[in-house]
């Protein structure tokens, strides 16, 4: 299938935490690199979890490739040639001295800024500017400028973002600095990254589960993106319970008026020994999962009433490993996302 | 005085159990303050207004000190918005239980307002440095939980010899890692206040300009450069200005990192039973063992456990396949074995943590099917936590 975001060269993936963002958007990027695309996946937060999740050695400060994309299918059934995932930990000290050699040639006048205090400084406890040096240099990544000799190109960004509740703070860095420079060379740069994030070339995903909190903050999320005139992508819902039980046991599974008697002759057909206990505790999980999807289809209903395109993950039982990452991103490959 | 058995390095002597008792540690009076860290998305928020409540029904006099609650906890509090200042909540007995959210831009405010003279004050409060710092920089929230935390015990123990308005005060800290940020603070601000940095900036304020080295002038130009004349002004301006009041800063921040540290105190590490989570969970470990913090426990929420189904995850699914024609029974076979397997991964996690952290007693606390909606469902997790 066709991507539904053939424009967007920034893919941003946020969610609230625990809901799986780091694991979609490692997904994202290995479906955007079938058929010859390359990728950049960066990281903002300092954890190093797409090293973890690509079993490789912690990042640098440095576009290192670490995987092959996903491997297709074209139309004619010949394997096409997957392109490069390239992933890039971006820490606010080094995007500082980067940008300050790339910008105003302050190689060895850098090094005494450092000396100063001033790199900590604006690192750690000067206001915003944390954010727009994490900002800029995935800025700088996603269009490259002729200040970066050699630098590669690539078809698509894709952004491990902050959680939901700190996005849009985040991405709206003519905001960060608007009460700090009015004008000057600082003010001009986050005006022209704002209008690559305001653009149609930049799309903000969200990751959520079909749990209320998640889906408070999705939608909390979605406006205040909108609010601020950040173009909202689509809504991934991550982690959906398998649909074991048929739809019209859920009632009774529910109500606890599950035919016992029924279940346990299955159950010694099927060469299981059909102890009481075991029925038992089996319509006892048999409710919990039917009060579970109860309110995971309500909470489905609340998404879909979002107005903007949904995915969804089924949860892996198994955790997730590589070959887990892989099997998302042909789904999102598949629904359109990638 | 009687203190609860410390756990990790410091412990006296090596704790074998390894089950938290959570009502222990609520019914010790000589427990004064309890923080709960981890990582995003386990819980956090709602372990703490669990354990507040049931303290607070044990007895206590709580205040539970939250970061960036759901509006819906609040309202399962019966609070319609929590804000700056202790609100109680109803129907508690026979302990009380306050409940609050912390306003770190007002709690800024207020410390400045106390710390520099009114013009002083005012000055730093229109600056736009200061405006951004105290609304938007990401470590002003942990800096001011702690500020808070600080406030609160004061208020309650320090000044009242412990007949101020509460006896324990619950803390909720921040969503991330940096959480533990705090207790870098009053060595960052020591750094910073004695640091070159500062000099530089009230250098062209105080000293003529042959005094200053040539190192300052590279720096003074480049930053001219960068940030435009006007900017740098409104820079020394603010660190001037803030000058003095970080003083007091520094040395409140002090006081309460030796709080943290002392036996009145009992850190919680919260985590899922999911590998990042756990990891995170060993970090916080870690950390606050480094820093000697009384770590109490850590609590596992969500977990799935196993229950009278004594069937394997292989042979239900197995036998799911042996059944195409009864729908319902191999569904329920499947059920069974998806949930078998998380059990045993969960398991497995558990023990692998446990293994490398032996001495933190551990409370397990069953996922619940729905989300938690007032009083009674805190009532419900407080419950289970103390079973745990």
């Amino acid at each position: 299938m066709s991507s539904d975001w053939p424009h967007v060269q920034l893919h941003v993936v946020t969610g609230k935490g625990g809901t799986g963002k780091s694991t979609v958007a490692a997904a994202l990027a290995l479906g955007l690199a079938s058929h010859g695309k390359n990728v950049l996946l960066c990281e903002v937060e300092g954890r190093q979890g797409v090293a973890r999740m690509f079993d490789v050695d912690p990042l640098p400060y440095a576009e290192t490739r670490i995987a092959t994309g996903l491997r297709m299918r074209t139309r004619s059934g010949a394997d096409a040639e997957p392109g490069n995932v390239y992933a890039l930990h971006i820490a606010p000290e080094e995007a500082l001295l980067e940008y300050l050699k790339m910008y105003y040639k302050l190689g060895p006048a850098g090094r005494a800024l450092d000396r100063f205090g001033v790199i900590e400084f604006a690192t750690t406890i000067a206001p915003g500017v944390r954010d727009v040096l994490l900002t800029g240099k995935l800025f700088e990544a996603v269009q490259r400028n002729s200040r970066n000799k050699g630098a590669r190109t690539y078809d698509a960004v894709v952004l491990d973002a902050p959680p939901t509740g700190r996005i849009t703070t985040f991405l709206n860095v003519s905001e960060s600095v608007a009460g700090l420079a009015k004008v000057g060379p600082i003010k001009n740069q986050a005006d022209t990254m704002m209008t690559l994030f305001r653009s149609r070339r930049t799309a903000v995903h969200l990751v959520t589960l079909l749990e209320e909190m998640p889906v408070q903050e999705t939608t909390d999320g979605i406006s205040e993106l909108r609010a601020a005139g950040l173009p909202v992508g689509g809504v991934i819902v991550n982690q959906v319970r398998p649909r074991d039980l048929p739809d019209d046991s859920l009632a009774p599974a529910l109500a606890g008026t599950l035919d016992a008697e029924a279940i346990a002759k299955d159950l010694d057909r099927a060469g299981v020994e059909p102890d009481p206990a075991l029925v038992s505790a089996l319509t006892a999980e048999a409710k919990e999962y039917a009060e579970r999807r109860a309110l995971e289809d309500a909470q489905r209903g609340l998404v879909a009433g979002l107005g903007v395109p949904t995915y969804e993950l089924d949860r892996i039982a198994g955790g997730i490993d590589i070959g887990g990452l892989y099997e998302l991103a042909a789904e999102l490959k598949d629904q359109g996302l990638a | 005085m009687t203190s609860h058995p410390r756990v990790g390095p410091l412990a006296a002597h090596a704790n074998d159990t390894r089950h938290l008792e959570v009502d222990r540690l609520l019914d010790d009076r000589d427990t004064h303050i309890i923080v709960c860290c981890g990582s995003g998305g386990v819980g956090k928020t709602t372990t703490s207004a669990a354990l507040a409540l049931r303290a607070a029904e044990r007895g206590r006099k709580v205040v539970v000190l939250t970061i960036d609650p759901a509006r819906r906890l609040a309202q399962s509090m019966g609070i319609a918005q929590l804000d700056n200042t202790p609100r109680p909540v109803p129907g508690i007995g026979p302990g009380r239980l306050d409940a609050m959210m912390l306003d770190m831009k007002r709690t800024f405010d207020e410390v400045v307002e106390s710390q520099a003279s009114p013009e002083k004050a005012q000055q730093i409060l229109n600056n736009q440095f200061y405006i951004a710092l105290s609304s938007s920089f990401a470590g002003t929230q942990e800096y001011m939980a702690m500020e808070k935390l600080g406030q609160l015990y004061r208020d309650s123990f320090a000044h009242n010899g412990g007949n101020g308005d509460y006896d324990l005060i619950v803390v909720d800290t921040p969503p991330s890692r940096s959480a533990l940020d705090f207790l870098d603070a009053p060595e960052r601000l020591s750094s910073f206040l004695d640091g070159r940095f500062l000099r530089l900036m009230l250098a062209p304020a105080k000293g003529p300009v042959r005094l200053m080295s040539a190192g300052i002038n590279i720096v003074t130009n480049a930053l001219k450069k960068v940030l435009g004349g006007q900017m740098l002004t409104d820079l020394q301006t603010f660190v001037t200005a803030l000058d003095t009041v970080f003083g007091g800063f520094r040395q409140r921040a002090q006081e309460t990192y030796a709080l943290l540290q002392a036996d009145e105190t009992a850190f919680l590490v919260i985590a899922a039973p999911e590998p990042d989570a756990l990891r995170e969970a060993a970090y916080f470990v870690e950390r606050l063992s480094g820093d000697r913090m009384p770590l109490q426990g850590l609590v596992v929420n969500r977990a799935t456990l196993p229950d009278d189904a004594s069937l394997t995850a292989a042979a239900a699914g197995a036998a799911s396949e042996r059944l195409p024609d009864a729908p319902l029974t191999a569904g329920l076979l499947r059920l069974h074995a998806d949930r078998a397997l998380l059990v045993e991964r969960q398991h497995q996690l558990r023990e692998r943590f446990a293994v490398a952290h032996p001495q933190v007693p551990t409370a397990v606390v069953p996922a619940l099917p729905g989300d938690v909606h007032d009083l009674d469902g805190l009532r419900e997790i407080g419950r289970l936590l103390a079973q745990g």
